[in-house]
This record gives structure tokens, C-alpha cells and sequence, in this order.
């Protein structure tokens, strides 16, 4: 067994990591930038280019300010770039999750899913089915009739992912998705995130600020300077111990941010 | 293709993990979940807490009353006596007029009130979309709603004489600004968020309005809604008052006004109560129950209520 298994601190294995796949990767963003306003215009992101690979955990980390949502927005495809290219293969649209679950209030956390079958032109007699097949994916069957308010934090973000799988793409982007929960629920998600990631062969770009789960949960991390946003640094999670390397790329995003008070 | 990989790769790791971590999840769902809020409270808590105040304070109201006429603060033909009132209504109940009057004015107002939602809804709408109109237009509309619309009555009168059409006029006048304004305000309100998140559904253009950007804008809508008919009402009384002739058919503005003509303080006041009743009962009714369906069903509604 070559490949590399992370560990949880408790020293369970969270999961073993397919081999990625050749071929076209899911994203490619070539010398991309993002500037807002006209005059005195802020950039925001300089000159990213990046590959995410077929199948591939990305994570991108940054401290505040250094435009990692505008780099998902921009790959949503919410945004466009003001120079550069992205290229998103797989013709879906790619899934986004946000901080906030972004569920809709005013629907059940089963219509929530079936809105989103259904903007993907999914046949009304196969919604139901599909969405608690997705709920059953994220072991929240029993939520199907259950409206938003009812459910906690956890399962929001878990009916969350449920509706984002629901669009079936090839990409998943997560907006630094588990940030609001407490520790216990993050990182019982964290495992269900790295389950379904392996058994459904998705390509992930996660944004955090959080070096452990970048760590814990990519198989690359990348490290984005802020204002303006470009990558200074990169790490596989083959290179060294999940601890070695924590420290490591800790080291490297104080660095970073240091560098912003001494301006 | 991951899962036949992992499978090859880790099979126990695997399986063991996802149990607890299965396991984990059942708790911590079972723990965190928002306890379910109460179902409905027994009918008696419900007077109790519910209609038992108002009632009281109705009855309050009528004994200062009663009190004041008892003590001859004022003649009777100045302040008559709840008696008198009652007995004003029940002429008007036996007489056969007392229905076919407040029939006449809600007819009026509900049908005012229901062109004065399609046109503001569409208005709303229209300037939701296009900025440069909104901006353009905005201010006006704002100003309308606190325009008292009884303003438009002399124009009305001159413009259709004394016709339904200077009633419906002068109610939409008065309600088409109310709706509009409210569901621009309903929209204002939706979190961009929820906009985002339906975009990267594929909820766009038309699919995005009627998918994420109304049902979201619905609280505020109805609000404005709820407003709009308390002015339509208003304005229908308005114009009722002050356009009376026998073509137009008695409704409870003209009632009023006719008993004011004949100093009949009695009717002058079963009158006003009659507007009042309708006002209160619309809103009881067919208002509060969606508002609070569509509140609770969001959580936004506390249990208290």
C-alpha cells in the first residue's frame, strides 16, 4: 500500500486516496485575475493559475482578503475573471456550498433538493426518488418533510451537500462550508465529506483558512497571499506527516500574514 | 470509480470509520435538532389568552361609555348610548339594509383590492428589474402611499362623475403604491445569498424570479399586501363619503354621510362601527392566518405565537 493514508488525531484512518486519474482536469484556470471598480481599481486576484485534476481534493487556503470566494465565484462561473481563462470541463455547472447553508427557507429539505433536480431538468416522477436517494447518501432520510428551521447546523450543511450533489456536475467548490460548526459536528462531517468524495469520484475545490482541515482533507493544498490574491505556495499531502506538514504550511500563512503588518 | 478503489485499498478502515462516524452523526442530530415547536394549544388556553383580552377590553370600553351618557356629560343627540347604537344597527337588520349596504361597500373594496394587487404586483416587479425606472419613478410612488387619497376624490368626481369608476379610481390610487412598494421592499430584503445560491442551481432570469426571488420576497409582499387593503379600504370609505348619489348605491361611506344629513348620531356611529367590524374581520380573518402560516413555516415566527 503506497498510497497515502491521513489520519484523524485519534489515529483512525480516514480514508484511503484513489489514484487521480489522467485525462483533461475538471478545472484549469490559466493566468487569471479579478480586479473590482474602474478607477483605483482593487485587485483581488493577480495571475492564478491552477489545475484541479479529475477526482482531485484541492484545498485552497488563505487568511481574510485574499479572495478565495472570488476565486469560487469566478469557477461558479457567478463572476467572470477580468483577464484570464477558466476552463471548467464536464459542461454542468459546477456545485457551490456556502458558509451559510443557502437552503431555501420556504421550501422542506426535500423540495430543497428536488428544486434543484428539477432546474437540472430531472423528470417530476423522479424527483422524490432521487432526493431521498441524495438524503440517504448524507444519512438524513428521515429529514425529507423537515423545513429548515428544524434541522441543526450539521444537518443544514449536510441537506446543503445533498442539494449541491443534486446537480450531478463533475466539480464541487465548498466556500469554507463547515467554518460555522463547532468542532464534534465538523469533523463528523469531515468524514462524510471524504466518503462521499471517494465513492462518487468528485473533483473538490474547499476553501478554509483552517490549516488542519486543509491538511486532513486535501490531497493538495495551495496557499494564497492576500491582497491581492496569488498563489505563493504548494504542498501534496504525500510530502510529509499530516503534523510535519500543518506546521509547516502554518508557518508559511503566518509568514504571509505578518507581511501585512508591516506595511 | 473512487469507491471500487477504496474498497481494493481499505476495505476495514473504511467501513469501521463510516460506522461510528454514522453513529456520531445519529447523535448529534438527535441532540442538536431544534426541539419541535408545540403543536396547537387547546382551544380554552387559546380564549383564555387569545380572545379574552380584547373581549375585555371591548367591554371596558362600552361601560366608560355607558358611564359617560349616564352622567349626561353631553346631550344624547350629541352622544347617544351603546342602547341607541345597537338599536340603530337592528332597525337597519330588520329594515333588510344592514347586509346589502356593508355587501355593497366590500364588494367595492375586494374587487378595488384585487386589481390594486395585479397592477402593483406587476408594477413592483417591473421596477425590481430595471434600475433606471425605479429610481425614476420610486420617489413618486413613495410619496403616493403618504399621499391621503382622499386627494384624488374631487379629481375623480370631475374625471367620471359620480360612477363606480371614481370609487375603483380612488381605491387603486390609493392601493396600487401600497403592494407595489411592498414587494420592492420584499425583495430588498432577500439575502443575496439566497439569490447566489439559486444561480449556481440554474435558477436565472424568469426560473430565478419565480423559483428563488418571490417565494423569497413573500413576507415582505404580504406586508405590503395587508397594507394595501387597509387603504383600499380606506380610500374606498373616502370616496364613498363625499361621491353619494342614488345611482351609485348605498354603501356604508354613503350611509354615514346620510346620517350625518339627518343629525342621527346613533347611525352615524353603528355606521363607523360597521367599518371598523369589516376592517378588523378582513384582517383577522384572511390576513393574519397566511402571514402566520407563511412565518411559522420559515421559522420566523417564535412559539409564542
Amino acid at each position: 500500500m503506497s498510497e497515502t493514508v491521513l489520519r484523524v488525531p485519534s489515529g483512525a484512518p480516514v480514508r484511503p486516496v484513489p489514484a487521480p486519474p489522467a485525462g483533461r482536469p475538471a478545472v484549469r484556470l490559466t493566468r487569471v485575475s479579478k480586479w473590482f471598480g474602474t478607477a483605483g481599481r482593487q485587485t483581488v486576484l493577480e495571475d492564478v493559475s491552477l489545475t484541479v485534476r479529475r477526482g482531485e481534493f484541492l484545498c485552497v487556503l488563505g487568511a481574510s482578503g485574499c479572495g478565495k470566494s472570488t476565486l469560487l465565484n469566478l469557477v461558479a462561473g457567478l463572476d467572470r475573471p477580468s483577464a484570464g481563462d477558466i476552463d471548467v470541463s464536464g459542461g454542468r455547472r459546477p456545485a457551490l456550498m456556502f458558509q451559510e447553508h443557502a437552503l431555501f427557507p420556504w421550501l422542506t429539505a426535500g423540495r430543497n433538493i428536488e428544486l434543484a433536480l428539477r432546474l437540472r431538468g430531472v423528470p417530476r416522477r423522479e424527483r422524490r426518488e432521487e432526493a431521498l436517494r441524495l438524503l440517504e447518501l448524507v444519512r438524513l432520510k428521515g429529514a425529507y418533510g423537515k423545513r429548515i428551521h428544524e434541522l441543526s447546523g450539521g444537518m443544514r450543511q449536510r441537506v446543503a451537500l445533498a442539494r449541491a450533489l443534486a446537480q450531478d456536475g463533475d466539480v464541487l467548490l465548498m466556500d469554507e462550508p463547515f467554518a460555522a460548526l463547532d468542532a464534534i459536528t465538523r469533523d463528523v462531517l469531515h468524514e462524510e465529506l471524504a466518503r462521499i468524495w471517494s465513492e462518487r469520484g468528485l473533483s473538490v475545490v474547499f476553501v478554509t483558512h483552517n490549516v488542519r482541515e486543509a491538511v486532513r482533507l486535501g490531497r493538495r493544498v495551495v496557499l494564497l497571499s492576500s491582497r491581492p490574491g496569488r498563489i505563493v505556495g504548494e504542498w501534496s499531502a504525500g510530502d510529509a506527516p499530516e503534523a510535519a506538514l500543518t506546521a509547516t504550511i502554518t508557518d508559511a500563512l503566518r509568514k504571509e500574514i505578518r507581511r501585512h503588518g508591516r506595511r | 470509480m473512487g469507491a471500487g478503489e477504496t474498497v481494493e485499498k481499505n476495505p476495514g478502515a473504511v467501513a469501521d470509520t463510516g460506522g461510528e462516524t454514522a453513529a456520531v452523526e445519529a447523535g448529534l442530530d438527535a441532540l442538536e435538532s431544534p426541539p419541535r415547536a408545540a403543536g396547537r394549544l387547546p382551544l380554552g388556553r387559546v380564549l383564555r389568552e387569545k380572545a379574552l383580552p380584547p373581549l375585555a377590553a371591548a367591554v371596558l370600553i362600552l361601560l366608560l361609555w355607558q358611564g359617560a351618557c349616564a352622567a349626561h356629560l353631553k346631550p344624547d343627540y350629541l352622544l347617544p348610548s351603546p342602547a341607541d347604537v345597537w338599536r340603530a344597527l337592528s332597525d337597519q337588520w330588520y329594515e333588510g339594509t344592514l347586509l346589502s349596504t356593508v355587501w355593497n361597500s366590500v364588494r367595492r373594496g375586494a374587487l378595488g383590492f384585487a386589481v390594486a394587487v395585479g397592477l402593483g404586483t406587476a408594477l413592483g416587479l417591473l421596477l425590481s428589474a430595471m434600475r433606471t425606472l425605479r429610481v425614476a419613478i420610486g420617489p413618486v410612488l413613495s410619496g403616493l402611499q403618504s399621499l391621503p387619497s382622499v386627494a384624488w376624490v374631487p379629481a375623480a368626481i370631475v374625471w367620471f362623475g359620480l360612477t363606480d369608476a371614481t370609487l375603483y379610481a380612488v381605491v387603486l390610487l390609493g392601493a396600487v403604491p401600497s403592494v407595489a412598494n411592498g414587494l420592492l421592499s420584499g425583495v430588498d430584503q432577500v439575502p443575496p445569498l439566497y439569490v447566489r445560491a439559486g444561480r449556481t442551481l440554474g435558477a436565472t432570469g424568469v426560473s430565478g424570479v419565480r423559483h428563488v426571488l418571490l417565494p423569497a420576497a413573500l413576507p415582505g409582499f404580504l406586508a405590503g399586501l395587508k397594507q394595501g387593503w387597509a387603504f383600499s379600504w380606506r380610500s374606498l370609505m373616502a370616496a364613498e363619503l363625499i361621491a353619494s348619489s342614488p345611482e351609485l348605491g348605498l354603501g356604508l361611506g354613503q350611509l354615514l354621510e346620510s346620517a350625518r344629513s339627518y343629525q342621527d348620531m346613533a347611525l352615524v356611529l353603528a355606521s363607523i362601527a360597521e367599518i371598523l367590524t369589516v376592517g378588523v374581520a378582513v384582517d383577522l380573518l384572511l390576513f393574519a392566518p397566511v402571514e402566520r402560516r407563511v412565518l411559522r413555516s420559515r421559522g420566523l415566527a417564535g412559539a409564542r405565537r
